[in-house]
């Protein structure tokens, strides 16, 4: 099974995260940057999956050049090669558009299946595998927790409010990941070894038949128009618990109407 | 005035969710709201007198196993249509997983930007939404087409404005490539009668803390106390003592509630990035150091397996 893993780099959720003062797009240049964490996940089902059933196992990155660190870092668990789509036109791109980049490069690699993280730290905003499966026209099964493959038919297990559901497709399909399908490997020596020696091919907008004018700030279907920092939160009272602690949580409760 | 159209969310047990109600009173704003239900069949039936209460002039209705039998794909599919034929003014979804991903494939078939989590819209279609764990504020436009937003759930409060809406049934013309992904079993779980965990107006979530999942009981005790929803730490989740379902922060819910209780929580980026904007945040843990502590409006320092019982006690004794 030909299957792409899709890895965005995005900044640190652990450290302190800003937009940019010039132009209102994610500050990566500053940022401690790493794989969305979501897409460990995606990338040892992916492994696993080849481990059971044969085949390639893809990385696929949107971003800049500095994503390159991120491409190999993903390498180190597994994959056989990556793909950076790199292009200075699609800084500023907006969730359609880069749909569109992604759907192109999918269309070439020829995927059969592509397994995602269910959201990533920075924008979580969820729409990725859906966007990507009406472009290409195929199945998405979304915030998997558990996924099965039989042939070409996939069977996903997914959480929902009320519940869980199973959902089926067949190949070609997106699927995304949540964070309790699997425990990722950790890259062993070897495999960060063997990564720095894996193909990682670059392609351009050109190479993807997709216009400048259709990406970037020209391309994009939403913007920014100001963004600013919330002021920190202050905390209270903090009290010791000297035998009177419940109560008096419970007094500062009925204060502010809860009691 | 131009329609504004609201995607309904509901639930089989507790009908239109909160959410839903927060999307009527914010569509009032912008123009007149029609609810859009999209669902198995009699699904707006069921709904309409609450739909009508908080001002719905319409409901549009698509219903049956071609709609729910599958992923979103038909439901954008069906939403789509209805978009062209109307052209409203905005359209408004919860920004839940469903939410999100109907939006997400209507904003691809329209070529039409998509603004998600947002907790303020106005008039002239700029949407406020709160990124990076709650620490930024941000001032967004659809730049390319109508607005189409997904509404954080606990952004407003509902308010009731009375209407009596004529339900028009869609004509459901749903493609073999919106039927790929199918929905082959649904499994309820036990929730009880506490809230929806997004919803929820008060939260009680327990953390490492709280040390098995059997003490999850003081967490539940005090949830119910105060008609709160549980929720959970991910290292609480991690180490199995609540389901995943429930977790709050990265990688869980966000929730915004009137009251945030965290027992037993330090407060690690990652949790804070799921609860920082909580109206009041109350905190017990045995740590004074803990982080959770920066963001408390009320923090007691202790050992929470004596001032949870104590402050239920209490609770109880005021009742």
């Amino acid at each position: 099974m030909n299957i792409v893993v899709l890895v965005k780099q995005v900044p640190d959720s652990g450290a302190d995260r800003n937009l940019r003062a010039d132009d209102n797009t994610v500050d990566r240049g500053s940022a401690n940057n790493v794989i969305n964490e979501m897409d460990e996940y995606a990338i040892e089902e992916a492994l696993k999956i080849k481990e059971a059933h044969g085949g390639e196992v893809t990385v696929l990155t949107m971003g800049p050049d500095r994503a390159t660190e991120s491409i190999r870092k993903a390498l180190s668990m597994g994959p056989d090669k990556a793909v950076h789509v790199v292009d200075d036109a699609l800084h500023g791109s907006c969730a359609v558009a880069t749909s569109k980049v992604l759907a192109a490069a999918l269309g070439q690699l020829g995927a059969d299946l592509v397994i995602c993280g269910a959201e990533s730290t920075d924008g979580r905003v969820q729409v990725m595998p859906h966007m990507i499966a009406e472009r290409l026209g195929v199945a998405a099964l979304t915030g998997a927790r558990k996924l099965t493959v039989d042939g070409a038919t996939l069977t996903v297990e997914r959480q929902t409010e009320e519940g869980y559901e199973v959902v089926t497709a067949s190949t070609p399909a997106v699927v995304s990941v949540w964070d309790t399908i699997n425990e990722p490997r950790y890259p062993s020596f070897k495999g960060i070894m063997a990564a720095k020696k894996k193909p990682v091919q670059t392609l351009a907008l050109a190479d993807l038949g997709v216009a400048p004018a259709e990406v970037g700030f020209d391309g994009a279907t939403s913007a920014v128009v100001e963004h600013s920092k919330r002021p920190p939160r202050s905390g209270g009272a903090k009290i010791t618990d000297e035998g009177e602690g419940g109560v008096k949580l419970v007094e500062f409760l009925a204060t502010e109407k809860f009691v | 005035m131009a329609e504004v159209l609201v995607v309904v969310e509901a639930t089989k047990e507790f009908g239109v969710k909160k959410v839903t109600l927060e999307m009527l009173t914010l569509a009032r704003e912008l123009g007149t709201p029609s609810a859009v239900v999209l669902g198995g069949a009699g699904a707006a039936d069921a709904l309409s007198a609450k739909l009508g209460e908080y001002g719905a002039a319409k409901i549009y209705a698509a219903e049956g196993a071609e709609i729910d039998g599958y992923l979103v794909a038909p439901k954008a599919t069906v939403l789509a249509e209805l978009v062209n034929r109307v052209q409203p003014a905005a359209v408004l979804l919860a920004s839940s997983q469903e939410g999100k991903e109907i939006a997400a494939r209507l904003a691809v078939k329209l070529e039409n930007g998509i603004l998600t989590d947002v907790v303020g819209l106005d008039a002239d279609g700029t949407a406020t939404q709160v990124a990076f764990a709650g620490s930024t504020i941000v001032k967004s436009k659809v730049t390319k087409g109508l607005p189409l937003v997904t509404v954080r759930p606990n952004s407003l409060n509902p308010t009731p404005a009375a209407a009596t809406p004529a339900v028009e049934q869609l004509t459901v013309s749903v493609t073999d490539a919106d039927k790929l992904a199918k929905v082959v079993e649904r499994v309820a779980e036990q929730k009880g009668s506490r809230p929806e965990l997004t919803e929820a107006s008060v939260v009680v979530s327990g953390g490492r803390g709280v040390g098995n999942a059997d003490n999850f009981k003081l967490v539940e005790e005090l949830a119910d106390l105060l008609g709160g929803a549980v929720g959970a730490s991910r290292a609480a989740v991690d180490s199995g003592f609540y389901p995943h379902q429930f977790q709050v922060g990265q990688t869980g819910k966000t929730v915004s509630p009137q009251l945030y209780v965290a027992l037993g929580i330090s407060g690690a980026i990652q949790h804070r990035a799921g609860m920082q904007t909580s109206k009041t945040i109350v905190a017990v843990n045995k740590d004074a150091e803990a982080p959770i502590f920066e963001l408390a409006d009320f923090g007691v320092v202790g050992d929470l397996f004596k001032v949870v019982p104590q402050a239920a006690e209490e609770i109880r004794k005021r009742k």
